[in-house]
C-alpha cells in the first residue's frame, strides 16, 4: 500500500478562481442561520465530489439533511445510528471492494465517508471509529466539531474546550463550566497510524478543500478534524460563525496543520496570534470566566501550541510565516 | 401534498421508508425563515467570491459576468456574508412584512 | 445427491455461507458462536470463500457494518448470540427497517445476569419484536440448511427482511453431526444471485434512514409489518422448492405423532428431539401424546399451528426463555394463548419453563410435563406455569 506522501506526490490544490461548481449537499436543508457546520460540510463535499458515499452518524448534520420527505444529499447517504458511522462506511467500503472484487459491479474510484459531530467521534462512537481506523479501511472519517452535543440541546462532550458552558456542564457558583481539557482526536488518529489526519476551519476554505480532496487521494484511512462554529450553541451572532473560526486559528485554540505519515507539517504557523480573549469576546458560553481563568486557558494553549509546533520540527516563536494553502 | 409534507399512503413508501428524489430538500422555502436580507452593492463587488464560498446554504451562484446573485428562496438572512464581505459591499436589510 | 459425512454443526453453518457465496462476513466472537466464525475466516484465508471478512471490534460494530454492506448491495452474513445480541440489537431493529436481507446464525445462548455461556432461549426471544424472520433447527442438518435457505428468503424482493437462523449452542452448534452437504452445484440451483431492490447506487443516489417524523412514522412501521406478515407465503414456497430439488421437507409447524393425540408437547430447537424420545416411549405405553415443534418463529405460524393442534385437549408448553411479565407465564407460552384466545374449541394450556441456561431436560422431563399438563387439565386448575428442575 502506498503511504500517503507517495499517493500526495503531484497534489493539485484547488484554484480560488476556479473551484468546482457543483453543489453534492443541496441547499433546503435545515441548518440554523449562520451554522458554521453545514457550511464546512458543503466544502467538503464540493472538494470531494459526486462519487462519493456518506454514512452519517445521527447529530445535527443529520438531522437538518435528512427530515423525510426532503433529502438534501445528491450523493448516495446512509444513516444508521449514532455511534456507528465508522462501523457503518467500513461495511459499505468492504461492501463495495468485495462487488468489485467479484465482478458483480465494474471497477471505479469511489470516496468512502463517514461522518459525525464531535459527540459521535470522541464520545458514543469512539469505539467503533477506533475499529475503523484499526482495520486500515480505504475511508475519510470526517468529524465536524461543534464542541457539544448540539442537536440535543447544546450538552456537554468530551470535546468541549475548558471553561465552555454548556448544559450539562454550565457555568455556575461552584462550576467554571467544563471543567476538562479538550479531547485530542485528532492525537488519537495518529496514534492509530492513521496516514493523514488533519485540522480543518471552514474560514480557511481553500485548506479545508485541499485536505478534503487529500484525504481522498490517501490509500487507507483519512481522519480529518473538522472546526464548525455553532452560533446557535456558542451564543454568538448568526453572523459572526466565521469570525469566531478566524480567530480560533488567529488564538492558537484551534491550530491547523496536517500529519502525513505521522509527520507532522503546520499548515499555518501563528506568528502574531491574537489573545484568547479575543476569541471569547464574542461567544457568550465563555463570558462567566475570570482574568485568571483566561490567563491560565492562555497559558495552556501557548504551551499545546508550541509541543505542536515541535512535533512538527519547527521552532516555536520562530520566524517567518508557514502557511500553506 | 405528500411530495412536500410526507403524508403519504403506507403503501406509497419507497422500500425502507428511503427518500429516493436526491436533493428534495431544494423544496422546502428556508428564504421564509429570514427577517433580514442581503443586498449587495455591484459598484462595491469586486467579484471575490468570498459570500459564494461562505454562504452555509448556497445562496449564490456566480453570473456570466462573474457577479455574485443571491437566491431568495432559501436565504435565511444570516449574515455571513455581509459580515465577511472584504469590500463592504453587502448589507444587511430589514425583511419587509 | 451431496456428500454425507461427520461435521460439526458450526462448521456446516459456516459451509453454508460459503456455499451461498457470500460476499462479506462481519463477525465478531461470542461463546458458542465462535467455531462459526472462525471456520468462516479460515475458508477466506484459504481462499475457498471469495468474500471479505471484516473483524469488527463488537457485535454494535458486526451489525453496523452489515448493514453497510448490505445497502452496497452485497450479500452479508453474521453470527452471535446472547450479550452479542443484547449489544447489537439497537441495530437489528434498524436492520428490519432498511429492509436488508442480512442472514445470521444465532448459537442460542442465556442472557446475562447471571453471565452464562450455556444454551437457552434468551437470545431467541430477545430478538422476536426486532422485525426480523427467525427459524429455528432441531440439528446440524436443519441448520445447515435452513441457513441456505435463509438467503433465498431474505432476499426475495416480497421479503426484504433480515433473517435469523436459531441453533441451540453448545447442544447443536457443538455437536458432530452425520449430515448431506449440498454442493455447490446444487445450491447455486435453489439459490438465485442477490440482486439488490435499493441500494447506495451512485447512479441512482438514494438517502436511506432518514429522519421518521411523526407524519410518516406509523406508515413506515405498517410497511415493514406487512412485509413481515407477507413473508410467511414465500418462507413456505421456498421450503416447498427446496424439498423438491432435495427431498428435506421443511413447514412452519412440524408435528410428531400427533394423530388422535390428546395431549401434545410444544417444543423449539434440539429438545424436540428428547421430547420424541419419550413420545416414543408413551405411545408405546398406549398414551396418546404428541409433539408440535415451531420450526418458523418469526412471522408466527397462526394458521398452522391451530391446524397441528386441532383436536388436542392440553398443550404443555415448553419454554425455554423467560419474558419477565410478573406473570406466570413463558414468551412461547404467552404468545399460544393469544392466538388460541379466540378459537371456539381451546386446549388447556400448562407453560414448562426449562433448560435455562443448559439445564439438562430429560426424557422423563417429558413425560413429567405430559403427566403435568393432564392433572391440572383434570383438577382444573387456573392455568399456570412449573419451572422444571428447579430446586426450591
Amino acid at each position: 500500500m502506498k503511504s500517503a506522501a507517495e499517493a500526495l506526490k503531484g497534489f493539485k490544490k484547488f484554484n480560488p478562481k476556479k473551484l468546482p461548481v457543483e453543489e453534492p449537499l443541496t441547499p433546503g436543508h435545515r441548518a440554523c442561520q449562520g451554522c458554521g457546520e453545514v457550511l464546512a460540510l458543503r466544502q467538503v463535499m464540493k472538494a470531494l465530489g459526486h462519487d462519493t458515499i456518506v454514512a452519517s452518524a445521527t447529530g445535527c448534520m443529520e438531522i437538518i439533511t435528512s427530515s423525510f420527505p426532503h433529502s438534501a444529499w445528491k450523493v448516495p447517504w446512509l444513516h444508521v445510528a449514532f455511534e456507528n458511522a465508522a462501523a457503518v462506511v467500513s461495511g459499505i467500503e468492504v461492501g463495495y471492494k468485495a462487488l468489485m472484487r467479484k465482478g458483480k459491479i465494474p471497477e471505479k474510484k469511489v470516496t468512502f465517508v463517514g461522518m459525525g459531530g464531535d459527540g459521535a467521534t470522541a464520545d458514543i462512537g469512539m469505539q467503533a471509529l477506533s475499529g475503523a481506523l484499526e482495520r486500515g479501511h480505504n475511508f475519510i472519517y470526517l468529524c465536524f466539531d461543534n464542541e457539544a452535543y448540539m442537536n440535543t440541546g447544546i450538552q456537554r462532550s468530551s470535546s468541549t474546550p475548558y471553561g465552555a458552558s454548556t448544559t450539562t456542564s454550565p457555568a455556575g457558583k461552584k462550576s467554571i463550566g467544563q471543567s476538562t481539557w479538550k479531547k485530542n482526536m485528532a492525537a488519537i488518529a495518529v496514534a492509530h497510524g492513521t496516514p493523514y489526519v488533519a485540522t480543518c476551519n471552514p474560514y480557511y476554505y481553500l485548506d479545508l478543500m485541499n485536505k478534503a480532496k487529500k484525504a481522498s487521494l490517501v490509500e487507507g484511512p483519512a481522519y480529518l478534524h473538522i472546526y464548525s462554529p455553532c452560533p446557535t450553541g456558542w451564543r454568538c451572532n448568526p453572523e459572526e460563525a466565521l469570525t469566531t473560526a478566524r480567530l480560533a486559528v488567529q488564538s492558537k485554540v484551534f491550530p491547523l496543520y496536517e500529519v502525513i505519515d505521522g509527520k507532522y507539517v503546520m499548515s499555518r504557523k501563528i506568528t502574531k496570534p491574537k489573545p484568547v480573549s479575543e476569541y471569547f469576546a464574542i461567544q457568550r458560553r465563555f463570558r462567566h470566566l475570570s482574568e485568571s481563568d483566561i490567563a491560565y486557558i492562555q497559558q495552556r494553549v501557548d504551551e499545546d501550541y508550541n509541543k505542536l509546533l515541535l512535533l512538527a520540527g519547527e521552532t516555536p516563536g520562530g520566524e517567518g510565516e508557514g502557511k500553506e494553502d | 401534498m405528500a411530495k412536500e409534507t410526507g403524508m403519504m399512503s403506507w403503501k406509497e413508501l419507497a422500500l425502507g421508508c428511503a427518500v429516493t428524489r436526491p436533493g428534495s430538500a431544494m423544496d422546502l422555502k428556508t428564504g421564509d425563515w429570514r427577517s433580514q436580507r442581503p443586498v449587495t452593492d455591484y459598484e462595491k463587488c469586486t467579484k471575490c467570491g468570498m459570500c459564494y464560498i461562505f454562504c452555509p446554504d448556497m445562496v449564490y451562484t456566480q453570473k456570466p459576468d462573474g457577479f455574485f446573485e443571491a437566491n431568495m428562496y432559501y436565504c435565511k438572512g444570516c449574515g455571513i456574508c455581509a459580515k465577511e464581505c472584504p469590500a463592504d459591499a453587502i448589507t444587511m436589510v430589514e425583511e419587509s412584512v | 445427491m451431496g456428500k454425507r459425512i461427520g461435521i460439526e454443526v458450526s462448521l456446516a453453518v459456516s459451509e453454508a455461507a460459503k456455499l451461498a457465496n457470500v460476499d462479506v462476513v462481519s463477525a465478531y466472537p461470542i461463546t458458542p458462536q465462535t467455531h462459526i466464525v472462525e471456520h468462516l475466516s479460515e475458508l477466506v484465508a484459504d481462499g475457498h470463500l471469495d468474500a471479505e471478512f471484516i473483524p469488527v471490534e463488537s457485535e454494535h460494530s458486526a451489525m453496523s457494518a452489515c448493514i453497510g454492506a448490505a445497502a452496497a448491495g452485497a450479500r452479508t452474513f453474521t453470527s452471535t448470540c446472547a450479550q452479542g445480541l443484547a449489544l447489537m440489537l439497537e441495530i437489528c431493529y434498524i436492520a428490519a427497517a432498511l429492509r436488508l436481507p442480512i442472514v445470521m446464525a444465532m448459537a442460542n445462548r442465556s442472557l446475562s445476569g447471571p453471565i452464562s455461556i450455556w444454551n437457552d432461549h434468551g437470545d431467541l426471544m430477545m430478538a422476536r419484536d426486532s422485525g426480523w424472520i427467525q427459524v429455528v433447527a432441531e440439528n446440524g442438518q436443519e441448520a445447515f440448511d435452513l441457513t441456505i435457505q435463509a438467503f433465498r428468503i431474505a432476499e426475495d424482493h416480497r421479503v426484504l427482511l433480515p433473517v435469523i437462523v436459531n441453533l441451540d449452542g453448545f447442544t447443536c452448534s457443538h455437536v458432530i453431526e452425520p449430515m448431506e452437504m449440498l454442493s455447490q452445484e446444487e445450491v447455486d440451483r435453489y439459490l438465485p444471485p442477490y440482486k439488490p431492490k435499493m441500494w447506495l447506487d451512485l447512479n441512482n443516489p438514494i438517502t436511506m434512514g432518514a429522519v421518521g417524523i411523526p407524519d410518516v412514522y406509523t406508515e413506515a412501521k405498517k410497511a415493514q409489518d406487512e412485509a413481515l406478515k407477507g413473508a410467511k407465503p414465500v418462507v413456505i414456497e421456498a421450503w416447498a422448492e427446496f424439498a423438491k430439488l432435495f427431498g428435506r421437507k421443511y413447514q412452519p409447524v412440524e408435528t410428531y405423532k400427533t394423530e388422535g393425540a390428546d395431549t401434545l408437547l410444544v417444543t423449539m430447537g434440539s429438545t424436540s428431539e428428547t421430547a420424541m424420545t419419550a413420545v416414543d416411549q408413551m405411545r408405546a405405553a398406549g398414551r396418546k401424546v404428541g409433539i408440535v415443534r415451531i420450526r418458523l418463529y418469526r412471522p408466527f405460524p397462526k394458521e398452522e399451528f391451530l391446524a397441528a393442534i386441532k383436536g388436542a385437549k392440553q398443550l404443555a408448553v415448553m419454554d425455554r426463555a423467560l419474558a419477565m411479565s410478573g406473570m406466570e407465564t413463558g414468551p412461547l407460552a404467552t404468545e399460544i394463548k393469544s392466538v388460541l384466545y379466540d378459537q371456539a374449541q381451546k386446549p388447556y394450556v400448562w407453560n414448562f419453563i426449562a433448560g435455562l441456561a443448559g439445564r439438562d431436560i430429560t426424557v422423563e422431563n417429558f413425560t413429567e410435563m405430559a403427566d403435568g399438563v393432564e392433572a391440572a387439565a383434570a383438577d382444573k386448575l387456573p392455568q399456570g406455569a412449573t419451572w422444571t428442575n428447579v430446586r426450591e
